[in-house]
């Protein structure tokens, strides 16, 4: 009887969800425009966020997520086993897949894409995820060319053995570095594969004119039958963001793919006509201010409080017109492991006052606040600068461009304070320990990392290292609520101030019909090009 | 003559290698590391320290820049530290659409900025010459990226008469191209005004009038094209503004040319493009003004190259 409920429960659910969302239309051909160039369409290279979705689209990978969610499903992998220990994954592929250049795609192709991310010589920016894999040191030493972790025992099958359990190695895997290439367009191309692309996605690329064009048409062959909906993108490269807003408005544009410039989002929100042509949606993104705990006076505890207590978020929020909440934790709202029952420190001026006052610091200090120099990041510093002079803390702002202060955030002797928008932290993968290993843990704190407050709790790092090894499907919950324990437990260190979690925002054309979740998709960043479709 | 070109021609190649050499010593001097922005955000210290080496950035700066020059003269000017194709082929298909519209830009000058400037000088001091050379000094002085975000605005989507930005056909072309020439018409105008003023007062001006020709004869046959001359090597310099005004002029436009390429280098720090960029314009301004000074005496017989 209750099964016979449920199962009455979904089918109503399955009804009335066909009915809201209007059927999919096959067809139709869309105009996309970026400001910049597409760097490279080489899948162990691209890593920004406008060829992140198109490398999506034209590459196949094992594992992948369900279109607007950050569920994880299985994709050239017909299915795959974990084994008891952990440590060997088993894919089995699925038949009959076809690049884009007619080959059927077999295991020995997941086998070579692997090696070649891995090898130095491709010098991928992605190298570093697959470090579980057994014989990656060997690799990345130049010992040798293979994976020794990597098998295939049929062409429809790929072992992969790790060197320790690791519960993120699925994700990897469903990331761009980890998509399949063929062997014969890599080694045609050579370093301009990157120009010539050939995957096995939903789209491939028909015309590519450098600095003006891309058309990406359709995969009649692709895996995912009765996908991609449309028949062919085109991305005009090289337009300014306003103007590309203009176009769409007359409707020579579909996706304006940098979406509203900050000065005019107001404007553009606020207009009746415009309104419902902007999709909101959330991001795994945290803006923080970090504090270098190495560094006096930020080694003191109630230093770092009392910081974390006298600025008001709200204010910021409020400068960025509204295009983010506040946080009180490092990790995003939508992250598996947020604590929604975490208040984190209270704006408290009088609180921080005393705390600074037991500190030993009654009159404050001098310190300096490193920032990025591209509007709206100064705006935010000062508003920082604003509050922290309440409470008798005088900072002065250096504000430089994005690479030098990231080569100064490392230092141990500079950027006692940087503010890290627009440069960090957005997710690789939607896990919560991408925000733990490369901005908090203790590896990440050396020079030419990315732990700015060089934070390192022994203690912490000890449980990050157990819930990174509870791999198996049973364990999942048990390690999500240790990674909430972990994030709240860096919060009493305070190492950082959490101020807010950016909001996407994507304009689209009226006739464009989908899910407005595939507008903000959390993975095929920015737009889910596959399951879009013309009204 | 021979020895005139060939003189000019050496220093000319001195003074590419040195913008060559004073380009990449600030880029070499500038805090951002390469290799790491390569590596990604994911990279061990290990990593690193290998795409360094393989670049070659981990030699000393003369041996950087030798090796630069090496590649230099076979045409080759590296590859793109984050697109990775070669350098050479992103700014080849960057040129044609630049030396288009910069083609268009300076006609549209010339034709704008000489024909204010006859006007100007034959009503001087009157209502429509004061007119004249106000709007060309607030067209010298106007910042370039309002004045086209206003052009595309009034023009392209208030009026519609234009394309708004885009490539590929001749209406697209002319929007950024009377842009650039009403901005840059301004040195015309002053100039052919101010030297225009000057022949008029010339003896054989008087002559050719008192000997009974037309007004527009005289202006067209012995004003103009004594007044023309200083005009020339204006164009050899103006290629030189022009690089500066096409990089922004194109981002508004959407203009697929070299100064879109460049700004968006800068802002990754594409060493080996910008320097690439930087060469390649430096190139054209030297052969922009070594063009001028050879035309002036075909224009003008008295201007002899020996004596200089």
């Amino acid at each position: 009887m209750k099964r016979k409920a449920l199962s009455l429960a979904l089918t109503a659910t399955l009804f009335t969800g066909s009915l809201l969302a209007a059927e999919p239309k096959t067809g139709g051909n869309i105009v996309i425009t970026y400001q910049n160039d597409v760097a490279t369409l080489d899948p162990a290279i691209g890593y920004d966020w406008q060829n992140w979705s198109m490398i999506k689209s034209l590459f196949g990978r094992l594992m992948d997520y369900k279109p607007g969610t950050t569920e994880l499903v299985p994709s050239l992998a017909e299915r795959y086993t974990i084994s008891d220990d952990g440590t060997e994954y088993t894919f089995a592929l699925k038949r009959g897949v076809k690049f884009h250049n007619g080959r059927e795609l077999k295991a020995s192709d997941v086998k070579y894409s692997l090696e070649r991310t891995v090898n130095p010589k491709t010098q991928s920016p992605g190298a570093g995820f697959f470090s579980a894999i057994a014989g990656y040191e060997d690799v990345t030493a130049g010992k040798t060319q293979t994976l020794s972790g990597v098998a295939t025992p049929g062409d429809y099958t790929v072992t992969i053995k790790l060197s320790q359990p690791n519960a993120t190695f699925l994700h990897v895997m469903a990331l761009n570095f980890a998509s399949v290439v063929p062997k014969e367009a890599v080694q045609q191309w050579g370093a301009d594969f990157g120009k010539h692309p050939v995957g096995s996605g939903a789209f491939e690329l028909a015309e590519w004119k450098l600095g003006q064009s891309l058309v990406f048409k359709k995969n009649p062959a692709y895996f995912e039958s009765g996908l991609p909906y449309l028949d062919s993108i085109r991305f005009e490269i090289g337009q300014d963001p306003t103007v590309s807003l203009l176009r769409l408005q007359k409707g020579e544009v579909d996706i304006a793919g940098d979406g509203v410039p900050p000065a005019q989002f107001l404007q553009f929100k606020n207009n009746p006509q415009q309104k419902s042509l902007i999709v909101t949606g959330e991001q795994l993104q945290t803006g923080y201010l970090t504090l270098k705990t190495t560094m006096p006076p930020f080694d003191k505890l109630e230093v770092r409080k009392a910081v974390n207590m006298a600025i008001s978020k709200d204010r910021i929020v409020r400068i960025i017109n509204g295009r983010a909440t506040p946080a009180n934790q490092p990790l995003p709202p939508s992250m598996p492991g947020y604590d929604s029952t975490y208040t984190g420190y209270p704006y408290d001026v009088e609180g921080a006052k005393k705390l600074l006052a037991e500190a030993g610091f009654p009159s404050g200090f001098d310190t300096e606040l490193y920032v990025m120099n591209t509007d709206p990041q100064p705006r935010i510093a000062q508003s920082i600068q604003q509050d922290l002079a309440k409470v008798g803390i005088r900072v002065q702002i250096k504000s430089l461009a994005q690479a030098n202060v990231i080569a100064a955030g490392s230092e141990k002797k500079q950027a006692p304070m940087v503010w890290s928008g627009g440069m960090a932290w957005i997710a690789d993968f939607p896990d919560p320990s991408n925000f733990y290993g490369p901005i908090l843990g203790c590896e990440s704190a050396v020079p030419g990392g990315w732990n700015w407050s060089l934070y390192c709790n022994k203690a912490i790092d000890a449980e990050a290292k157990k819930a990174d090894a509870m791999a198996k499907p049973e364990e999942q919950e048990a390690r999500t609520a240790l990674w909430r324990k972990v994030f709240t437990d860096i919060m009493d260190d305070a190492p950082w101030v959490p101020i807010f979690n950016e909001k996407r925002f994507t304009v689209r054309s009226a006739r464009m019909g989908g899910d407005d979740a595939l507008y903000v998709d959390p993975v095929h960043i920015p737009v889910n090009y596959d399951y879009i479709w013309v009204k | 003559m021979l020895a005139f070109m060939t003189r000019r021609v050496a220093y000319s190649l001195l003074i590419l290698l040195g913008v060559t050499l004073i380009t990449y010593l600030l880029l070499y001097m500038l805090p951002a590391d390469p290799a790491r922005q390569i590596a990604g955000r994911s990279a061990t210290p290990e990593v690193i320290a290998n795409i360094r080496h393989q670049l070659g950035l981990d030699l000393p700066f003369y041996q950087q820049y030798f090796n630069y020059l090496k590649g230099l003269l076979q045409g080759d000017l590296g590859r793109s530290f984050i697109q990775r194709s070669e350098v050479s082929e992103l700014i080849g298909a960057r040129l044609v659409p630049s030396l288009q519209l910069m083609g268009m830009g300076i006609l549209f000058e010339l034709i704008i900025g000489v024909g204010m400037g006859i006007i100007a000088a034959l009503k001087r001091d009157s209502f429509a010459d004061r007119l004249l050379m106000a709007l060309s000094f607030v067209g010298v002085s106007s910042p370039q990226f309002i004045a086209a975000m206003l052009f595309l605005y009034f023009f392209a989507v208030k009026l519609g008469w234009f394309p708004m930005g885009g490539y590929g056909e001749f209406r697209h072309i002319l929007l950024p191209a009377l842009t650039l020439g009403l901005l840059g018409s301004g040195w015309y105008s002053r100039m052919v005004r101010s030297s225009m003023i000057e022949i008029l007062h010339q003896d054989f001006i008087r002559t050719a009038r008192a000997k009974g020709l037309s007004r527009a004869r005289v202006v067209f046959r012995h004003v103009l094209p004594n007044a023309i001359v200083p005009v020339i090597p204006m164009i050899g310099i103006d290629i030189g503004i022009f690089m500066g005004g096409l990089v922004v002029v194109e981002s508004v436009f959407g203009w697929p040319g070299i100064g879109q390429l460049a700004w968006q280098a800068i802002q990754q720090v594409d060493i080996p493009v910008i320097v690439g960029v930087t060469t390649v314009s430096a190139v054209a301004i030297v052969l922009g003004n070594l063009l001028a000074d050879l035309t002036i005496p075909l224009i003008d017989p008295r201007i002899d190259v020996k004596k200089h």
